[in-house]
Formats: structure tokens, C-alpha cells, sequence
């Protein structure tokens, strides 16, 4: 990130030091929510943002810490600005911090423009509505919660539980089903994630021969926790550039949504604001969609921006208000599950909480096949109630099993086995494939989400 | 709201004090008053004077507050929050506080900024076109409020009424003499000017001669609704559930299929793509009473979740002052409010920035009040003035409870407040049955079992009855199932166990998704009904009377046939299921 434009104001006023937080006085002119410099003790330039103003006093937030700030000494220099990104063709290859400063040694990118990073609202009336299936060779994903260009789709993950590798694989493998390969780019964020997991994603890509078409942000675990708050604008901001101006179609990848939660509520308790629930202010779902809603497809632009969240459930608690507020924001969720992780089935999506809002749209005649959505409710239906039935003969026994209860049973296991479990991309046909094979066993009255004339001409078992 | 009218006298100019998030407080604002529409700092941004409290006035400001200082300006326009009513709402897409969106969008002087929304722009909310008006009153008439002095072909369907505002009573002194413009003025009274359009604020409910009791249910063609929970026309439900379990498809399904006249979607702090898709999807989709587009008698009001969040607040008003006006006109409005907790989070981040006491989850302690405001603004009525008009209002209110978990306050005191309540259930989403509405823990408060007999059939409330108690029944042998395995069932059970599963699967699921199935007429709904209580009641006979295997029994080929009447075509189904209810006496009746 840069500023730009003069500094106008330098105030040596400051009152006050906690948390995170700097208090001022004499506060004369600071516009709300402008961006400011800190000077330290030392002479170190930190970045800061102004929160509140009131009468002569106003309250920053110090990106990077108030560690060794003083009152005395410490100067905060004002511009009248919001933070901003510079933006420009550059940015592609490059890799920066959690506040966006260059780090792999080369010289700032040349920016061609100046971009607020809190960008603005999309009219809703500008919005083009999602439609194009993006194939991830994932099973779980294409065959049952499709994603599409656009979309912003979360994986409610559990801490030890492989999303990294996941949202790795989808961020090499992803295409769109008749589109050029290089117009699809990947802006990584990350925030908070362990220095090992940022650079097996950036091994991933290089590997994948994708690294020259990303950008990456990275804010790391002992990186300052507040610059959290920053880093995915910086990354949705250079998404947002790539994706309207020049017109590619980006994939963005936030990692971990939880740290940015936690970055907020420290902020919050430092303000003593009166908390909500588990202690996360009561505006987080406001913050949180002005993160994901930065997603989607516009009226007479070609590129898109879409949004691939990795977030922990604390606990593995999905009612938990971070994985709770960002599925009623979010298009969907897809849900990794520590017990199909525990029998080493990859990647481990528990299908019956996940979910894709935007997959109607994506697939069906002309876009996949006529029959993925019948095929889709079927699994989901089987499923579930071979689930259920798991849980009773925990309880009374198989013996009191009706044959085709014991058919369900089957079903669930080898669900698991053949469709959940995979080893290596696997195109949409494939997967479709698989699940015919799976409902073989079952007569024609039986699969009732199917329609007869999709029975006849794509029944396999013959 | 922005051309509002003014004092003569220069506006009270004051100045910022403070500034957190949404909230400006001001001083010098002597002579204002509360819920006055105030103009604040160089982007003039919109702002509603919401408390005063000596030299300070509290201004919640509809637009992002980044940039202001202490000491911008703050303007008072003198007028409160209010709407612009007349012709050419329909089909438009407004912001909370009614920016004309798509006028905004199509704004291509700026190559960037045009799909995103800048700051305090000035549009208004109606676009200046004309209109050919045709009058109901001549020079001389004298006309009282609320009568209606002429009208206009808003969209094919639906006839506008320019009815006279309050203050315009009078005799008729002059008429206008061919088409008009929007801004124009119809008729004269008394030599003052009766304009096509007019304003109204939206935090005052408008006035009616009388309330009437809703005695008509609002026709949704979903199976689940209008068999087992339907709604009054003037009455209002709450449909509470966790992320995901189907509250958006609800009230899009019931905007697109429920018989009313006019239909407001607020999309109140909900996704921006979920507008996209009622913008993309309902101009070609075929309105079945009307044969026009359907965005043709639709108005969206979209206030989603990034954009300011106080203008959430006023979106609500917005929607439902507008409605209220084509009621007036003697026209059935449903207001779809996706989502009420979006709008209670509002009021929430408000107050908490005036460090107001909160109360329950950090609501301010006048939750409830509010809530009841809202949903009370429903209702069917018997409009002012003449000729006699009769409209209703109807409010769907989707609940957004943290967690999934009803015991918090929104959904509380939503429910408090709804006449109907579906009660959407996560574990139901998760196995796809959709809609994903509880048959045995939603309920409906209104009586509408004689209008079912009266213009279906006799026999849907007995049916109906049937239903309820056989899924009641399903429920607990279902937990005996649980416990002990099918095998605990009596025949007789297991043929109820049966028929629970059939009702679920083969009557109450219901894809909004499926061509044929999304909307089901009532005369089919009765059939399908009537055909699983035969096949039920055949069952029993055969399950009481021999000694049969039930699970044999069930397996009959026939009954399989149950599971495809929902692709029946409507013009068909009682003749298909007369033949249907014949062959399931000749192979399930007899040995
Ligand atoms: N009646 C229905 N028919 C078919 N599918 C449905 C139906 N209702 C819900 N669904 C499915 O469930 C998904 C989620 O529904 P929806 O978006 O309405 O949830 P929601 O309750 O509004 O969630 P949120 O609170 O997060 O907005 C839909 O995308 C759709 O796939
Ligand atoms: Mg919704």
C-alpha cells in the first residue's frame, strides 16, 4: 500500500496508548477514517487508520502496533486520504505483505492508478448474475455445489484440516469449460497463516506454472495482527483492478478468515465497545460483506472476481458467529469434516452441510448436463438417509434392516469411498459417471428425484 | 427525500461534532426536528435527524461517513424522510432510501465508477415521461381526500390511481388536457395543483377508512403454504431459519407465484447477486393471471449488505409506505422483507454508537416497537375516498437467527407479531427437502378453512386435517422407529409410517426449481392430497382386515405412481387423479 499526495498536518498531540489503539488531542481537520502515518520514538513510519472523530479528539488504529510508541514523541502525520493501493499491470507475479510492501526483493510495482482499498458498494443493478461453471476436478464440488464465476464460496474448515490443499489444488486446476487458460488469475491473502502453509501455496502454483499470473499479500503468523484488517481489501482492490479494468477473470483466495475476526474484536475490546456474541462486535457481519460481497460479475465488463475463503471453525463449532455470520453472507459453504479427514479420505467435504447457492445457475442443459441436478438430489437424498441410518443401527442393530435400508447403508460407504475420495483431478464426465455407478443398485420407482426419460438415456447398469 | 419541499427561510446550518461509523452528531441545529432529512459535509451526504438532545442532534447518515470532518456542514432540509408515489414505480429497482438504481447504473459519464455507487448523488426517484391520463372528475366536482380524480396505464395490469393528498380537498377548478408529464399536475382544486405524483413520509402509516379482517388467503401455489400454513391477504408471516435453509428462494417463489397485485422485494442487507437474479429472471418470466412480465408488477428495494447500513433502516419504511400507496389504489401488495434481521442489526449498530443502554443481545430496548410498527402496517383495508376500494397489504418477513437458534429476540418477537410462522429447519435443507418449512412446527393463526371449501372443494379442509394429524402421527413413530426398528410397528402403524413418508416426499417437497412442479395450483394441490388419503385408506383396510405384510402391501407397483403426480400438467390432474384413485382401488383395494 502507498499513499499518495502531501502530507498536510503533523500532530505531536498523542494522549494516550492501548491495545492497538492511539488516542489524540488537538485533532483538528482529521477527516473519518483517513489514513495516517505514525512516526515512532525512532523515527520508524508505522500506517494507521482514524476511526472516530469527536470534537477536538480522535481515535487510530496502528496497523502494525503500538509497541514502543510514546506519548511524547510520537508524530502522526495526516494527508486527508483513505488507504490506498497502487494498481497497475505489474502487480501480476509479485509478492507483498500484509500491508503491501514489496517482499521478494523487487522495486514497488509502477502504479498506473491509485485505488481506495475500501473500493465502493456494487449497484446491485450493475451486477451480472453468476452463471459460468468453473470445473475444479473435485467431485464433491462440480457434481454437488458447483461453483461458478463470481461466486463467493467459503470452506468451513476445522484447525489440522487440510483447506490449504483444497483451495491449492482448485487455484491450479480450476478452468472454465471453454475459455482461455491465461485470463484467469489468482490474488492469494493471506492473513495470519503460518510462514510453512504460504509458501506450500506459493510451491503449489509455481509448480502448477501459474506463480507469474498470481499475486500474493501475505500477512504471516508473527506479521502485526491489525494489518489483518487491511490485507484482504489490498488483495480484493488488485482483484478488482485485474478483474474490471483489464477484464481477466480472477480467483481470490482469503486465508484464514478466522485471524481476520480475531484482528477485529481486538480492535473492538480496545474501544470497549460493548461486544456481542463470543465477544465479536455486533457490526462483524457489516465488515464481513464488505469483504465478500467485493465478488461478482458486472454489466458490461468481462472479467470477474471470485471469492475461494478458507475460515476455521473454532471448536469445529459451525454456529460459531465467525463460520455462522459469513454463511449468511457467503453463496454457499463448502464444509471439510474431521471424521471422513480421520479415515484418509480426500479432500474431506462432508456434503450435507455444504452447499453451492449459485449451482442451478451453472449447470444443466447447455452448460453441464440435463441430468446433473437430478443426479445431484439423488446423492444428497441416499446419502442422508444412509447417514441416518448409520446412527440407528448404532442403536438397534442391522438385523432389523429392510433390504433396501441395507442398500442405503452400502450406498453411504461407497459414496464416500468412490465419490468423496480422490486422487488427482477428475473432469465433470467422470464425475457424473461415478455417480450413475453408484445408483446401480437401485430400481427405476426408487430414485424418484430422477425424471423416467433422464433414467433411460443415462442408466448405466445394464 | 431530496427535492422535498423546504422552508422559505435559509436552512439552519450546523456543524459536525462527532463522527463514529453511521453516526454524525451536530451542533446548531436549533431549530430542527426529529426524522428531518438533513444534508451533511461537501458531498452533501443523505442523513435522518433521529434523536435531539440539547445543543446536539444525532444524524444517522445513509451513506459512508469516510472523509467527514469536525465542523462540515450539516443542512437541514426541513422536511422529513419520505417517497415519491405515482406512475412508473413498477419495475424499478430503488435503494433505502429510494435512488432510482438502474438510472444510477446506466450513468456512463464515469468509464469505472458507473457500477459502483458513489456518494451523495441526486436522482430522483421517478423519471420524467409522459403519461396519458384519463380523468374521473370534470370541473365543478368537489372532491374529498382520497378520491380518486384519475388514472393512468402504469403496466398493463395495473391501473394507476391518482388519488387526492391530504391538504387538497376541495372544488375542482381546473383539469389538465391531454397527456401529462411526470412532474405535472392532473387536476386543480381550489386553484391549487394536484400533481400525478406526490410524497409521503415513510415513518407515518397511511390513513384508511376502515381495517378489515383478512378472510382471503394469498394464493402461493406451494403445496406446504397453502395446504398447511397459508397466509391471509392483509396478514403477515414470519419465516425464520439458519444460513442456507432457504428464506431467499421462499420469498423469491412467493414473488413470483402468490396472487397478488403488486409485489415489493426488499432485499434488506441481503446479497447483491440475489437481486442480480430477480433483475435477470423476472422480466421473462410470464405473470399466469395477468400474461405481462412479471418484473412488470414488482418493485425491488435493495439495500444489500455492503451498502450503508442506517439506509437498511429506511429501506424497510421505503417498501412499506410505497405499498400501502397502491393499496390505497384498491390493489393486494405483499411486501417480501429478506431480511428483518438485517434491519434489527441496523438499529442495533445505531444505538450502540449513541452508547444507548442495550437490552437483549445488544438490541436496543426498542426492538419490539419497532417490529411491531413494521408488521402492523399490514393489513387489509377499505381505502379513503371514493369510489369504494378494498386493498391489502401483506408482510413476509424472513428471520435471520444467529446460529440457527429461534430463542433469540428478532425471531421472538417476529413471532409475537406474525399471524403465520414457518418454521424452516436446517436438518431438512441438509437432506434437500425443500422447501425446507417444518410441517409439524409451523403453524397459521388465520381461518381460512371456509374460503378452501367455498372455492376448491368442499372437502380441503378435511383433508387438511387428515394431513396434519397423519404427519403428527409419522412424527412419533418415527422416535419409536428410532429406538426399537421398524419392526415394533403394528401393520396399521406401518402403513401410517408409510403415508407420513409418501406426504413428505411426494406432496409437501417442492423444487422451486422444477419447470412444472414451482407452481402448483390449488385444484392440483386438492387432488394430489386426495389421492394419498385414497391410497392411505385403502392401506388401512387391507392392513387391519388380513393378515398381510405391510411392507408387501406398500410395494405395490401402483403406488409408485404417487411420487410422479407433481409433473402432472395442471389442466389434467383431476382427470388423472380420478383414474389414479380407480386403479389404486383395483390393485391395492383387493387381495
Ligand atoms: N424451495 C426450494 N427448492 C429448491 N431448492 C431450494 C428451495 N429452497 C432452498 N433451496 C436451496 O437452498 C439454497 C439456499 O437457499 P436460500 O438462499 O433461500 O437460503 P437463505 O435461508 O436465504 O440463506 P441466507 O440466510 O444465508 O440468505 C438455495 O440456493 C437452493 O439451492
Ligand atoms: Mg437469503
Amino acid at each position: 500500500m502507498r499513499d499518495r499526495g502531501l502530507r498536510v498536518v503533523e500532530l505531536r498531540t498523542v494522549t494516550y496508548v492501548s491495545g492497538p489503539l492511539l488516542f489524540i488531542d488537538h485533532a483538528h481537520g482529521v477527516h473519518a477514517e483517513e489514513v495516517v502515518e505514525v512516526v515512532t520514538p525512532d523515527g520508524e513510519i508505522r500506517r494507521g487508520q482514524v476511526l472516530e472523530v469527536d470534537g477536538a479528539k480522535a481515535v487510530i488504529e496502528v496497523y502494525s502496533g503500538t509497541k514502543g510508541l510514546d506519548l511524547a514523541t510520537t508524530r502522526i502525520r495526516l494527508g486527508g486520504d483513505s488507504a490506498r493501493l497502487g494498481v497497475g499491470g505489474g502487480l501480476l507475479g509479485r509478492m507483498f505483505d500484509g500491508s503491501g510492501q514489496p517482499t521478494d526483493g523487487g522495486p514497488p510495482p509502477m502504479p498506473e492508478e491509485f485505488w481506495d482499498v475500501n473500493g465502493l458498494p456494487i449497484n446491485p443493478a450493475a451486477r451480472r448474475y453468476p452463471s459460468e461453471f468453473i470445473e475444479t476436478g473435485i467431485s464433491t464440488i462440480d457434481g454437488l455445489n458447483t461453483l461458478v464465476r463470481g461466486q463467493k464460496l467459503p470452506i468451513f474448515s476445522g484447525f489440522g484440516l487440510p483447506a490449504g490443499e483444497l483451495a491449492a489444488d482448485i487455484a491450479t486446476h480450476a478452468r472454465v469449460v471453454g475459455a482461455e487458460q491465461d485470463e484467469f488469475v489468482v490474488v492469494f491473502a493471506a492473513m495470519g497463516t503460518t510462514a510453512r502453509e504460504a509458501s506450500f501455496f506459493r510451491r503449489h502454483l509455481e509448480e502448477g506454472g501459474r506463480l507469474n499470473r498470481t499475486v500474493l499479500f501475505l500477512n504471516l503468523a508473527d506479521d502485526p495482527t491489525i494489518e489483518r484488517l487491511l490485507t484482504p481489501r489490498l488483495a480484493l482492490t488488485a482483484a478488482e483492478f485485474l478483474a474490471f479494468e483489464r477484464g481477466m477473470h480472477v480467483l481470490v483466495i482469503l486465508t484464514d478468515m478466522t485471524n481476520y475476526c480475531e484482528a477485529l474484536r481486538e480492535v473492538a475490546t480496545a474501544r470497549e465497545e460493548v461486544p456481542g456474541r463470543r465477544g465479536f462486535p455486533g457490526y462483524m457481519y457489516t465488515d464481513l460483506a464488505s469483504i465478500f460481497e467485493r465478488a461478482g460479475r458486472l454489466h458490461g465488463h468481462s472479467g470477474s472476481v471470485t471469492q475461494l475463503v478458507i475460515l476455521s471453525m473454532p471448536d469445529d463449532d459451525i454456529t460459531h458467529p465467525i463460520p455462522d455470520l459469513s454463511g449468511y453472507i457467503t453463496e454457499g459453504q463448502i464444509v471439510l469434516s474431521r471424521d471422513l479427514h480421520r479415515r484418509g479420505l480426500f479432500p474431506p467435504v462432508d456434503v450435507l452441510p455444504s452447499l453451492s447457492r449459485l449451482m442451478n445457475a451453472g449447470i444443466g442443459a447447455g452448460k453441464t448436463r440435463e441430468d446433473h441436478r437430478p443426479i445431484a438430489d439423488q446423492l444428497y437424498s441416499f446419502y442422508a438417509q444412509g447417514r441416518d441410518l448409520r446412527r440407528l443401527i448404532a442403536v438397534v442393530g442391522e438385523g432389523s434392516l429392510s433390504p433396501a435400508d441395507r442398500r442405503l447403508l452400502a450406498f453411504a460407504d461407497a459414496f464416500e469411498q468412490r465419490f468423496v475420495d480422490q486422487d488427482g483431478r477428475r473432469p465433470l464426465t467422470e464425475t457424473l459417471e461415478i455417480a450413475w455407478k453408484l445408483l446401480a443398485d437401485f430400481g427405476n420407482d426408487e430414485l424418484k428425484r430422477i425424471p423416467p426419460d433422464m433414467l433411460e438415456r443415462y442408466r448405466t447398469d445394464d | 427525500m431530496t427535492s422535498a419541499p423546504r422552508r422559505p427561510d435559509t436552512p439552519a446550518a450546523g456543524k459536525v461534532l462527532r463522527v463514529a461509523g453511521p453516526v454524525v452528531v451536530a451542533t446548531g441545529l436549533d431549530r430542527t426536528r426529529l426524522y428531518n432529512v438533513v444534508r451533511v459535509g461537501r458531498r452533501r451526504l443523505i442523513g435522518e435527524v433521529i434523536r435531539l438532545s440539547g445543543e446536539m442532534a444525532v444524524i444517522q447518515v445513509y451513506e459512508s461517513t469516510g472523509g467527514l470532518q469536525v465542523g462540515s456542514d450539516v443542512i437541514d432540509t426541513g422536511a422529513p424522510l419520505d417517497v415519491e408515489l405515482g406512475p412508473g414505480l413498477l419495475g424499478q429497482v430503488f435503494d433505502g432510501v429510494q435512488r432510482p438504481l438502474r438510472t444510477l447504473a446506466a450513468d456512463d459519464d464515469h468509464p469505472f465508477g458507473q457500477p459502483f455507487l458513489r456518494r451523495g448523488i441526486d436522482v430522483p426517484a421517478l423519471s420524467e415521461r409522459e403519461w396519458d391520463v384519463r380523468l374521473t372528475v370534470s370541473v365543478g366536482d368537489e372532491v374529498e381526500v382520497g378520491d380518486v380524480v384519475a388514472t393512468v396505464q402504469e403496466t398493463p395490469a395495473i391501473d394507476h390511481r391518482i388519488m387526492v393528498p391530504p391538504g387538497r380537498a376541495g372544488r375542482v377548478t381546473e383539469v389538465c388536457n391531454g397527456p401529462v408529464m411526470t412532474s405535472d399536475a392532473v387536476i386543480w382544486t381550489d386553484d391549487h395543483p394536484v400533481a400525478l405524483t406526490s410524497r409521503w413520509p415513510v415513518r407515518l402509516r397511511r390513513g384508511a377508512k376502515q381495517r378489515l379482517d383478512p378472510v382471503t388467503p394469498l394464493v402461493t401455489g406451494q403445496r406446504v403454504v397453502d395446504m398447511l400454513y397459508p397466509v391471509a391477504r392483509g396478514g403477515s408471516a414470519a419465516i425464520p431459519g439458519g444460513f442456507g435453509t432457504g428464506k431467499t428462494v421462499h420469498e423469491q417463489t412467493l414473488a413470483k407465484w402468490s396472487d397478488a397485485d403488486v409485489i415489493i422485494y426488499v432485499g434488506c442487507g441481503e446479497r447483491g447477486n440475489e437481486l442480480a437474479e430477480v433483475l435477470e429472471e423476472f422480466p421473462r418470466l410470464v405473470d399466469p393471471r395477468s400474461g405481462a412480465s412479471l418484473m412488470d408488477r414488482t418493485i425491488l428495494i435493495a439495500n444489500t449488505s455492503n451498502m450503508p447500513v442506517a439506509a437498511r433502516e429506511a429501506s424497510i419504511y421505503t417498501a412499506i409506505t410505497i405499498a400501502e400507496y397502491y393499496r390505497d389504489q384498491g390493489y393486494d401488495v405483499a411486501v417480501m422483507a429478506d431480511s428483518t434481521s438485517r434491519w434489527g442489526e441496523a438499529l442495533r449498530e445505531v444505538s450502540s454508537r449513541l452508547e444507548e443502554m442495550p437490552g437483549e443481545e445488544g438490541y436496543p430496548a426498542y426492538l419490539p416497537s419497532r417490529l411491531a410498527e413494521f408488521y402492523e402496517r399490514s393489513g387489509a383495508v377499505e381505502a379513503l375516498g371514493t369510489p369504494d376500494r378494498h386493498g391489502s397489504v401483506t408482510v413476509i418477513g424472513a428471520v435471520s437467527p444467529p446460529g440457527g437458534d429461534f430463542s433469540e429476540p428478532v425471531t421472538q418477537y417476529s413471532l409475537r407479531l406474525a399471524g403465520t410462522f414457518w418454521a424452516l429447519d436446517a436438518d431438512l435443507a441438509r437432506r434437500r427437502h425443500y422447501p425446507a418449512i417444518h410441517w409439524n412446527r409451523s403453524y397459521s393463526l388465520y381461518e381460512l378453512d371456509r374460503w378452501f371449501d367455498e372455492h376448491v372443494d368442499r372437502d380441503w379442509s378435511r383433508h387438511r386435517a387428515w394431513a396434519l394429524e397423519l404427519l403428527g402421527r409419522e412424527d412419533e413413530l418415527q422416535s419409536i422407529v428410532r429406538l426399537l426398528g421398524a419392526d415394533a410397528l403394528a401393520p396399521v402403524e406401518r402403513v401410517t409410517f408409510h403415508t407420513g413418508r409418501v406426504l413428505r416426499e411426494d406432496f409437501l417437497q417442492q423444487s422451486a426449481f422444477d419447470e412444472i412442479d414451482a407452481f402448483c395450483p390449488l385444484a392440483k394441490q386438492f387432488w394430489m392430497l386426495a389421492v394419498i388419503r385414497h391410497a392411505h385408506d385403502l392401506l388401512v383396510d387391507r392392513a387391519s382386515a388380513e393378515d398381510v405384510d405391510a411392507a408387501e402391501l406398500t410395494s405395490s407397483p401402483v403406488l409408485a405412481e404417487l411420487g410422479r403426480m407433481k409433473l402432472w400438467s395442471p389442466e389434467s390432474c383431476e382427470e388423472r387423479a380420478r383414474e389414479l384413485i380407480g386403479r389404486l382401488t383395483a390393485e391395492v383395494g383387493t387381495a
